[in-house]
């Protein structure tokens, strides 16, 4: 297949298979959003990146809401921020709610939406990014992320797994286990995905008695 | 999740119109009413109302539901913003019922569901019961919806399916009057069974409004989880008809009826509320609709605990819950173990 034929996959999906390939396929292939919190929060600090805004220091030129694409893997999206410096070497940077203090396996999948970002700006530009940060906006930290081999090929599994999900239009299954009780309370669709009924001894139950008068 | 409320405009000649963040109702030149839109889900509008267009644009957009209804409650139109509705959810949904077995087992859950929660009604009636006749036929009643209940395993099609669910009804029906209070069922009795179309007793006009409240729910909920409220699996499809938001209220329709025998009982609603059109027709006078309708938003309001959620969740946000519950179903999404255990409704105690 050549390139361009390949059904793009936007970058903030990769996030969210990383995060959850449930929550992923509830957004991308079933169009759910349903906010909370979290997803407010992020909205607002999103709203701030989207501003114009004039940045002066260390004569980087900043681009905000910037899009980007990668044939080649077949990703698009949008950079929140990325600073070029001088010589044109770009930099990307990911506005995040929270703070840095996440968790390590949930700041991961935020790394793998930046390196995708990195990716596409390599191909966009034809010059190496070996790195990007992510800014926490809570603790108001920028965290930098080296964009290493290993979270390439990150990247480029996991772009396959969603356009597998997104061809097969098969939801995926719920989280289950330690993940599940630690993801699943701050997901934001976890309303919409009800992930304890699923697997549920109450709900095998009802339907054994759904016949019998009680 | 959060119930955001509905507003319901009932007054003739309301004018509804957009100021800034809020919703404004204007009667005349006088202002009746101010709602912020960031407390709505849904307006809902009785009959003769107007409303800017500026105010529709910014309903669309914050995903705020406006639903017509004509001076009855029958449903007319629905404005919905563009993020509404899952091509790939309907498109299994259309699947679904072309499938014989499916279309069966769903629809057999939903007929479970109501003939549980209204044998509920009854059996706590019976429970209540002031006399031994009362109280006889209420256990007599309960005792043939079990059979009927019994008897959905073994339904081999949807005709012998309807049939039954029929026949419960007529039984549910015939003694529902056994729970008015008794100096209150000259006034409040259904002669005749159930009737619509129009109601041709009190209690029936009653109940009509309230379904069409709760009708009006489980389509709205239906629509917000991606499903085709027309494309439904006990009900027949028919041009018009929202034949799934029919099948996922069955499960409900035992809250309204004891919602409607609370409103009678306690006497928040009398028979000078009702008024006799020539022919024989009852309706529910427009000032009695908003004791309904206040009594009904406060109803769902009630916390209750739903056998599958770790937390209370309002009665209000229940379609909400089962109308994902069918979405599942719909998917064929299995069990752990690789089991699809099909829709199940929501049993109330
Ligand atoms: S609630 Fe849990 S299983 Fe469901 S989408 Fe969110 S993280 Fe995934």
């Amino acid at each position: 297949m050549a390139a361009e034929d390949l059904e793009p996959v936007a970058l903030s999906a990769l996030q969210h298979w990383a995060y959850c390939p449930r929550q992923c396929g509830l957004i991308h292939l079933e169009q759910a959003f349903d906010d909370n919190l979290h997803t407010l929060r992020g909205n607002a600090e999103h709203a701030r990146t989207d501003q114009p805004g004039v940045e002066t220091a260390k004569g980087l030129r900043v681009e905000r809401a910037l899009p980007l694409w990668h044939d080649a893997l077949g990703l698009n999206g949008k950079a929140d921020v990325v600073e070029f410096s001088r010589s044109g070497t770009p930099y990307p940077v990911e506005y995040k709610h929270g703070s840095r203090h996440k968790a390590a396996d949930i700041a991961a999948c935020d790394e793998v939406q930046l390196a995708a970002q990195a990716l596409c700006l390599e191909a966009m530009t034809g010059r190496p990014v070996l790195e990007g940060a992510i800014y926490y906006a809570s603790s108001r930290r920028r965290q930098p992320v080296c964009i290493d081999e290993a979270l390439r090929e990150r990247v480029r599994q996991i772009t396959q797994a969603v356009r597998a999900m997104l061809a097969s239009g098969q939801l995926p299954p719920p989280l289950t286990g330690p993940q599940a009780a630690r993801r699943c309370k701050q997901c934001s669709l976890h309303d919409r995905c009800q992930p304890e009924t699923l697997g549920n001894s109450t709900l095998r139950a009802l339907r054994q008695h759904l016949y019998e008068p009680d | 999740m959060e119930l955001l409320n509905t507003l319901y405009v009932t007054t003739p000649e309301s004018y509804l119109r957009l100021d800034n963040d809020t919703l404004r109702v204007m009667l005349e030149d006088d202002t009746r009413l101010r709602v912020p839109l960031h407390h709505l889900n849904t307006v809902v509008c009785f009959g003769r109302i107007g409303l800017s267009v500026p105010l529709m644009h910014r309903l669309a957009q914050e995903g705020i539901a406006l639903v017509l209804l004509d001076d009855h409650g029958r449903f007319m139109a629905r404005l919905e913003g563009p993020v509404s509705g899952n091509v790939l959810l309907r498109q299994a949904q259309h699947r679904q019922a072309l499938d014989a077995a499916f279309t069966l087992d769903t629809a057999r859950a939903c007929v479970a569901g109501k003939i549980k929660n209204t044998r509920q009604v009854l059996m706590r009636g019976a429970r209540e019961a002031k006399s031994d006749e009362d109280r006889a036929a209420l256990s007599r009643a309960a005792d043939d919806l079990a059979a009927s209940l019994r008897a959905l395993p073994g339904v081999a099609d949807l005709d012998t399916l309807r049939g039954v669910e029929g026949e419960a009804a007529r039984q549910y029906f015939g003694a529902l009057s056994r729970l008015v209070k008794p100096d209150l069922r000259a006034s409040f009795n259904m002669s005749d069974g159930r009737n619509r179309r129009p109601p041709r007793d009190r209690l029936n006009a009653l109940l009509s409004f309230l379904y069409s409240l709760w009708m009006n729910d489980c389509r709205s909920a239906l629509e917000a989880t991606g499903l085709d409220p027309q494309v439904g699996f006990l009900h027949a499809l028919r041009p018009g008809r929202a034949a799934l938001a029919l099948d996922l209220m069955e499960e409900f329709r035992a809250q309204a009826d004891r919602l409607a025998l609370t409103l009678i009982n306690r006497g928040q609603l009398r028979a000078v509320d009702f008024q006799e059109r020539e022919g024989g027709g009852v309706l529910l006078a427009t000032e009695a609709r908003k004791t309904v309708l206040v009594a009904f938003q406060e109803r769902k309001k009630e916390e209750i605990q739903h056998p599958l959620l770790t937390q209370p969740v309002a009665l209000g946000l229940v379609p909400l819950v089962q109308a994902r519950l069918l979405a599942r179903a719909v998917r064929g999404e299995s069990e752990p173990d690789g089991q699809r255990l099909g829709y199940v409704p929501f049993i109330t105690r």
